[in-house]
Order: structure tokens, then C-alpha cells, then sequence
């Protein structure tokens, strides 16, 4: 039996788990809460993929044990559409081919999510600041950075 | 391994002091993670301090500030009052990592970690930081620069821990600057790095200033012969040439793929003018 029982909230909804010692967030929400949608890269905080937000704050999972999590409220990419609508940023991510083998994306979306809930109207030089701890092998971070871009302004243009 | 999140200092100590095996402390876990999953440690216990409420505050008082152990860049980052007491600290701890290490990394474990290259260290050396330090016998307090031994290794006995680091109220016409060279623009560990305090009087000559320097020797040292080429002085290019080479002689690098020991030399020397060069412009600036 796993030592820790661990009561959290992700995506809203209270979850339980039990998880040893040594098994981070990502194993948990990959074996346990089976929300495989958050991706297992380099699994040493380096390359962004496993990036979902805890308490608000953009976190690798891969960095933070399952045994820490109690009470926190985690959101992870199965949260991010809501009532089968997507968010603008993922909107903006499939409009500007922003993704091509889309291992990095929920990190990218995860993160994006978070910089502009900080900054609502960031310049392309901090989008680029902000992604930094996120890699990407495939599309150049070109497409990826205007698609945050264009989500930022059309979230600004919704609440005007 | 098993996982203990205790309350108190109290209860913290009492698991460091009664702990079958090695026992290692957790508060942000970006690089006890990392060294875990690489194998680098093997603890039987990994007790979590960031539970215990001494560890996640900011305090300040009419002496010093204490900033606790388990408090995350991000957090430091989002203070307005110590980022405007001491900017260079506050920037050097916010150039560690992504945004996603900010949000779980802190200044204790970076200072714990004892990286020749950490980058918060050379700053908090020259605010002058102390680091209180909980174990059996109490409470104690010791310089940043007495705490580093060397790489990876620090003067915490068994059953101690670092509750909090402390910051002077820096006198009138204080300021702080943190500078780092590194090859790409964000996310790289040091080649070289600098950080300086300045304090100036009402005419502009300096009274007192410390400087230290990172990733060029074992752990990151105190030019201490700063102080004897600045104080009483206006910054002029004679002044700056004698500390870039006052720098460059306490230098002892190592030769590795980030840089050779002949550029990491010159190169702390120029940092460090540039850094020293920040914070007076800084502590001009302050109100008299």
C-alpha cells in the first residue's frame, strides 16, 4: 500500500490518491489520475512538457512529488477547454500551426496560460522570455509565439 | 525513502536528529529532484520544511529582513519591499531558471545547494546576508561566506537546517547589483558572476563596499580588498582598473565547456566593474 493519501483538486473536481514517496506530480496524474495529457520529457525540470499550473503558478510536475500536493488545485491541458470550447490559446495554437508532433504543447499551453494571466498584453520579447523554460524540437517557436500573441489580444478584444 | 512534512522547527529537528540513514531537507525541490532522479543521493528520509510557517515568510523589522527558506523566486520577485531594499539580491534570485523553476525554487535551497555558480550567492554576499540556521543546541547565525565549505558541501552540522536568510537594512544611499555572464539570454548557469554593494555619502564618495564574485573558484568569494580600493573614493577609471585586477587575483577556476580559466579571470574583473558600476549608479539615485 502507498504511504501517502493525498486529497487535491485538479481541474476543479476534488480527487484522493495514494502515491509513495518518491513518485512526483507527473506520475501521479499519468498513472494514477490517468490524465495523460501532460507529457513526460526530460523528467529534471529542464524542458517544460510536464508544465501544469499549481495554485496558479506555471510548475514542473516532474519536480514536485505527489506527497506534496495536499489541498493544492492543479490544472492540468484536460481542464483548459471548457464545455467542449476550446481556450483562445489552443484556438490560436490549431489556427497558426503552432504544434507539429505535440509533445511540447500542453506544457507551451500551460504556460502561456499563465504568463498572460500575469501580463494580459505581453511584447514578443517577453513571450519568448516567458516560453524559455518550454522546448520545442519541431516548429522553430515561430508559429508558437504568434499564436500567443494573437490568443492575448483576442482574450484583451473578449473583455472590452 | 519516506516523506516527512513537519509543522514546526521543532518537529523538523527532532526527525534530522532522530533519522535512521541520511536524511535530506526538501523545500523547493529543483534540484534535490533532479539529484534523486539521477541517483546523485540516496536519502532514507527527505523531511519537506515548507510547512513549517518560519520558512514561508518575509519579514522586516527595523534591523534586518528575513526572507524564509522555503520563500520561492517568484515570491521574492512579487515583494516590492525587498526588491526596492535590495534590487540586486532580488534580481539575482530571479535569474535562476524558467519561470516554472521560479515558482518552486527559493534562495535557501539555492544557497543549500552550494553550486559554485548559484546565482543568488555572490549578491547575498555582498548585502552582507547571514543565514539563521535551527538545530538541537538552538538558534544560530553565520555569514554566507562561512557557510559555503565547498562545492556541494556546507557548514550545517547533523540535525541542523536553514530556517531563514537575513539581510541587513542597508544604511542610506544603499545599493545592491548582480551581474552573470553566461552565452545564451536566459536559463544558463553562470560562467561568471558578480554582485556588489555600494553605500555612498551626501557628496558621493563611498563609505563602505563589498563585492563578491561566483563560478570562478570553489565557492564564491569576497573580493575583500574592494573595500581598500573604494571606500573614500570617486569611481574613476583609476579606481576600476585596480579592482578588475584585484578581481581577477582572487580568481581560482577550473577549465570546463563553459569557459577556460584565463577567460573566467578577466572576465570577473570586468563584471565586477560593471557590477560595482550599477550599484553606485543605484545608490546615487537613492534619497539622501
Amino acid at each position: 500500500m502507498s504511504k501517502h493519501f493525498v486529497s487535491a483538486i485538479v481541474n476543479g473536481d476534488e480527487v484522493e490518491f495514494r502515491c509513495d514517496s518518491g513518485e512526483t506530480l507527473l506520475d501521479v496524474l499519468r498513472t494514477k489520475l490517468y490524465l495523460t495529457g501532460t507529457k513526460n520529457g526530460c523528467g529534471t525540470g529542464d524542458c517544460g512538457a510536464c508544465t501544469v499550473l499549481m495554485n496558479g503558478r506555471a510548475i514542473n510536475s516532474c519536480l514536485v512529488l505527489g506527497a506534496e500536493c495536499s489541498d493544492m488545485s492543479i490544472e492540468t491541458i484536460e481542464g483548459m477547454a471548457v464545455g467542449g470550447e476550446l481556450h483562445p490559446l489552443q484556438q490560436k495554437f490549431l489556427d497558426h500551426a503552432a504544434l507539429q508532433c505535440g509533445v511540447c504543447t500542453p506544457g507551451i499551453l500551460n504556460m502561456a496560460k499563465a504568463l498572460l494571466k500575469e501580463n494580459s498584453n505581453p511584447s514578443e520579447t517577453e513571450v519568448r522570455f516567458g516560453l524559455a523554460g518550454n522546448l520545442c524540437r519541431c516548429t522553430g517557436y515561430d508559429k508558437i509565439v504568434r499564436a500567443v500573441m494573437d490568443a492575448a489580444a483576442e482574450m484583451r478584444a473578449r473583455r472590452t | 525513502m519516506d516523506y516527512h512534512a513537519p509543522e514546526s522547527i521543532h518537529a523538523a529537528i527532532s526527525l534530522l536528529v532522530n533519522a535512521e540513514g541520511d536524511a535530506r531537507v526538501l523545500a523547493g525541490g529543483t534540484d534535490v529532484l533532479v539529484q534523486l532522479r539521477e541517483e546523485m543521493i540516496e536519502p532514507n528520509h527527505l523531511i519537506d520544511i515548507k510547512n513549517i510557517a518560519e520558512t514561508r515568510n518575509i519579514s522586516i523589522c527595523a534591523k534586518e529582513v528575513r526572507v524564509g527558506a522555503a520563500v520561492t523566486g517568484a515570491e521574492l520577485g512579487e515583494h516590492p519591499k525587498v526588491k526596492a531594499l535590495w534590487p540586486g539580491v532580488v534580481e539575482a534570485v530571479g535569474l535562476i531558471g524558467s519561470h516554472q523553476i521560479q515558482s518552486r525554487a527559493t534562495m535557501g535551497g539555492n544557497l543549500c545547494n552550494a553550486s559554485p555558480a548559484a546565482d543568488s550567492v555572490p549578491a547575498l554576499i555582498a548585502a552582507d546576508g547571514k543565514v539563521v540556521i535551527a538545530g538541537p543546541n538552538g538558534e544560530r547565525k553565520i555569514s554566507i561566506e562561512d557557510f559555503l565549505i565547498a562545492p556541494g558541501k556546507t557548514a550545517l552540522a547533523i540535525g541542523e537546517f536553514v530556517v531563514a536568510l537575513a539581510l541587513p537594512i542597508p544604511p542610506t544611499r544603499t545599493a545592491d547589483a548582480y551581474l552573470r555572464f553566461i552565452p545564451r539570454t536566459e536559463m544558463d548557469i553562470a560562467v561568471v558572476s558578480a554582485g556588489s554593494a555600494i553605500t555612498l555619502d551626501e557628496d558621493g564618495k563611498c563609505t563602505h563596499a563589498r563585492l563578491a564574485v561566483g563560478a570562478v573558484a570553489p565557492t564564491a568569494r569576497l573580493v575583500k580588498s574592494a573595500s581598500g580600493i573604494l571606500v573614500d573614493g570617486l569611481l574613476d577609471d583609476d579606481r576600476l582598473e585596480q579592482l578588475a585586477q584585484a578581481t581577477s587575483a582572487v580568481c581560482e577556476p577550473i577549465d570546463d565547456k563553459r569557459g577556460t580559466v584565463a577567460f573566467r579571470t578577466q572576465v570577473a574583473g570586468v563584471l565586477a566593474c560593471r557590477a560595482v558600476k550599477l550599484a553606485w549608479q543605484r545608490a546615487m539615485e537613492r534619497d539622501i
